[in-house]
């Protein structure tokens, strides 16, 4: 223990003589050796000794490197913004490329901006199990920068989970109404549900509030719930609300595909999400320090075993049921394994996270079929891979714990409750915009396609020839 | 034998498929081309700017039929492809050509029987 703040010491000096460089005195050119030494001098001993095995050791910035690998974790997640995009174009039609463009910038910007100002004080703040009251419109004291840090990491996940319900809801949506259920699910929906699992990470800067979830012995480490079923059970509403694409089924009931206009786009999609994932769960530590800290290696093996075992599963399922190794559905399965490693990322062995994501791979297959049976929908998959994914992730949890801390009732009760509260939310929200502003697009311009006749130029005007 | 060119709306390429068939014409050859009659342009805006583009998408259907077919194809065409009773600007053309022969590539047959 000693020894270990001992040795911090040095990394400590060298963060924060560079913190010490960005110092007005040092940009003045004068002083500026003395400037550094004396800051250097004084915030070598912090006023609290934290505890690096603690992720609340955070707090007030002691130890810098968290931070740094907090935002890097950060950077990553928010890389997967990308990747929905990529996916979601992939998988749609090239008539409709433009406004699904739209409508992954905005749920990230209007998501951001949401989540600033509301959401990650509805999710953290002092709770009294239910939801939060207090950090709205965030902002850190003065030298305190692990909240901006927490902030930034918690911001992007949200709009991850915001992101997912696009793909569900592509094609047929209107643009306006995406705008405000984006604010929905990030200023209510999202939090909400969250505050019940994760409030007690944010206990230092909360009076040790915690939810009520949580506080049951409910486990999800990096938010198979939290995020995906959250955004999976969302987009199960949006697509439910609006209803099956126009030519989407027969006369005769039977679901016929619409194929995606780019099988290239989807797979870079796929791949940055995979990516990405590593920060999504490995970075859910939010720390390097300590025994919290060494647990990202363990966390990233799991991750990257997941994916894989993901898509040799839905490989195996769809290549034995239709005959054929289908791309898309390959892809899906990787998304599916990352998605079941979520929540179980830092308490199963390697060897079960190979079972995790084998198994989410072979239920994704099964799902996206059952979904078009019932005449929901889903363009991209998105419900099957994080709604219901997320759910055996969140549960497989307690199936596969090799730590003795989790509760197959605990994960259950979770599971149910995420889905209770956000498909009940949703529908809600859905039925509101639908029966003020209208949801769905009208049928000539669903014809047409979204691009003409909601941004006013196609995504892909250059591919024909054209007089001007 | 004659060969009956139409040129119909995208969206309405299923309807007229489904006359067709009911009129017991199966067999035709589908392109995607560009053009404008009456209907002329349309504006986009890309950055902020406005352009007109004058070409939009359309269907090409070539349906060589027997002469006794022409007026149930047209038929069928015009039933498919008209947007509701009225019809609408920018429904479509259909053309009627003389096909001086017809040959059937695997048996080498002509004329008639190779339609």
């Amino acid at each position: 223990m000693l020894q270990k703040g001992i040795a911090a010491m040095p990394l400590l000096g060298v963060c924060i003589a560079l913190l010490g460089l960005d110092s007005p005195a040092f940009a003045e050119g004068e002083d500026a050796p003395a400037a550094v030494a004396v800051a250097a001098e004084t915030a070598v001993a912090p006023a609290v000794v934290y505890d690096p095995d603690s992720p609340m050791s955070n707090a007030n910035g002691a130890f810098p490197v968290n931070i740094l690998w907090t935002i890097i974790a950060a950077v990553l997640v928010f890389f997967m913004q990308a990747g929905f995009a990529m996916v979601e174009a992939g998988f749609t039609r090239a008539k409709n490329a433009g406004n699904i463009m739209m409508k992954n910038l905005m749920d990230f910007s209007m998501g951001s901006l949401t989540f600033w100002a509301v959401g990650f004080g509805i999710m953290f703040g002092v709770s009294g199990g239910l939801f939060g009251k207090s950090w709205f419109f965030v902002t850190a004291e003065k030298g305190d920068m692990w909240p901006y840090a927490f902030l930034l990491f918690q911001t992007v996940f949200a709009a991850t989970a915001a992101t997912i319900v696009s793909g569900a809801m592509a094609e047929r949506t209107k643009f306006f109404s995406y705008l405000l259920y984006s604010i929905g699910i990030t200023a209510i929906i999202y939090p909400v549900f969250g505050s019940w699992a994760w409030n007690a990470l944010w206990g230092d800067y909360n009076g040790g509030s915690s939810g009520w979830l949580e506080s049951n012995g409910f486990l999800d480490f990096a938010g198979s719930s939290v995020v995906h079923s959250v955004g999976g059970w969302a987009a199960l509403a949006g697509a439910i609300m609006l209803g099956p694409r126009r030519g989407k089924y027969g006369k005769n009931g039977k679901a016929k595909a619409i194929p995606g206009h780019s099988l290239t786009l989807a797979t870079l999609g796929v791949f940055i999400l995979w990516m990405g994932w590593f920060g999504f769960n490995a970075g859910s530590t939010t720390s390097v320090t300590g025994e919290g800290g060494k647990q990202m290696a363990w966390i990233a093996v799991n991750t990257n075993l997941a994916a894989a075992a993901g898509v040799v599963g839905a490989l195996i399922s769809i290549w034995i049921t239709t005959g054929k190794p289908d791309v898309g559905m390959s892809l899906n399965g990787a998304l599916a394994g990352l998605v079941g490693i979520t929540a179980p990322c830092a308490n199963v062995s390697a060897a079960g996270s190979v079972a995790i994501g084998l198994i989410a791979g072979v239920i994704v297959v099964f799902s996206v079929r059952f979904f078009d049976k019932i005449k929901v929908d889903d363009p991209v998959g998105a419900i099957s891979v994080h709604g219901v994914c997320g759910a055996w992730g969140t549960i497989a949890v307690a199936l596969f714990d090799i730590t003795g801390g989790a509760s197959l009732g605990a994960q259950l009760l979770g599971v149910g409750v995420c889905f209770a509260w956000t498909f009940s939310t949703a529908m809600a929200l859905f039925a509101v915009i639908k029966y003020t502003v209208g949801l769905r697009v009208d049928e000539e311009v669903e014809i047409a396609g979204l691009d003409l006749h909601e941004h006013g130029a196609e995504a892909y005007s250059d591919f024909a020839a054209r007089i001007h | 034998m004659k060969l009956v060119i139409a040129i119909i709306q995208p969206a309405r390429i299923e309807a007229v498929k489904e006359s067709l068939n009911q009129a017991e014409v199966y067999r035709m050859t589908v392109m995607d081309v560009q053009g404008y009659g009456q209907q002329g342009g349309f504006t986009e805006v890309f950055r902020g700017q406005e352009f007109e583009v004058l070409l939009r998408r359309k269907i090409m259907l070539l349906i060589a039929v027997n002469d006794d077919f022409v007026q149930r194809a047209v038929d069928a065409i015009t039933g498919g492809a008209r947007n509701g009773t009225g019809g609408a600007i920018g429904d479509g053309k259909i053309f009627v050509l003389d096909l001086e022969n017809c040959f059937r590539i695997r048996t080498s047959e002509a004329g008639a029987v190779a339609i």
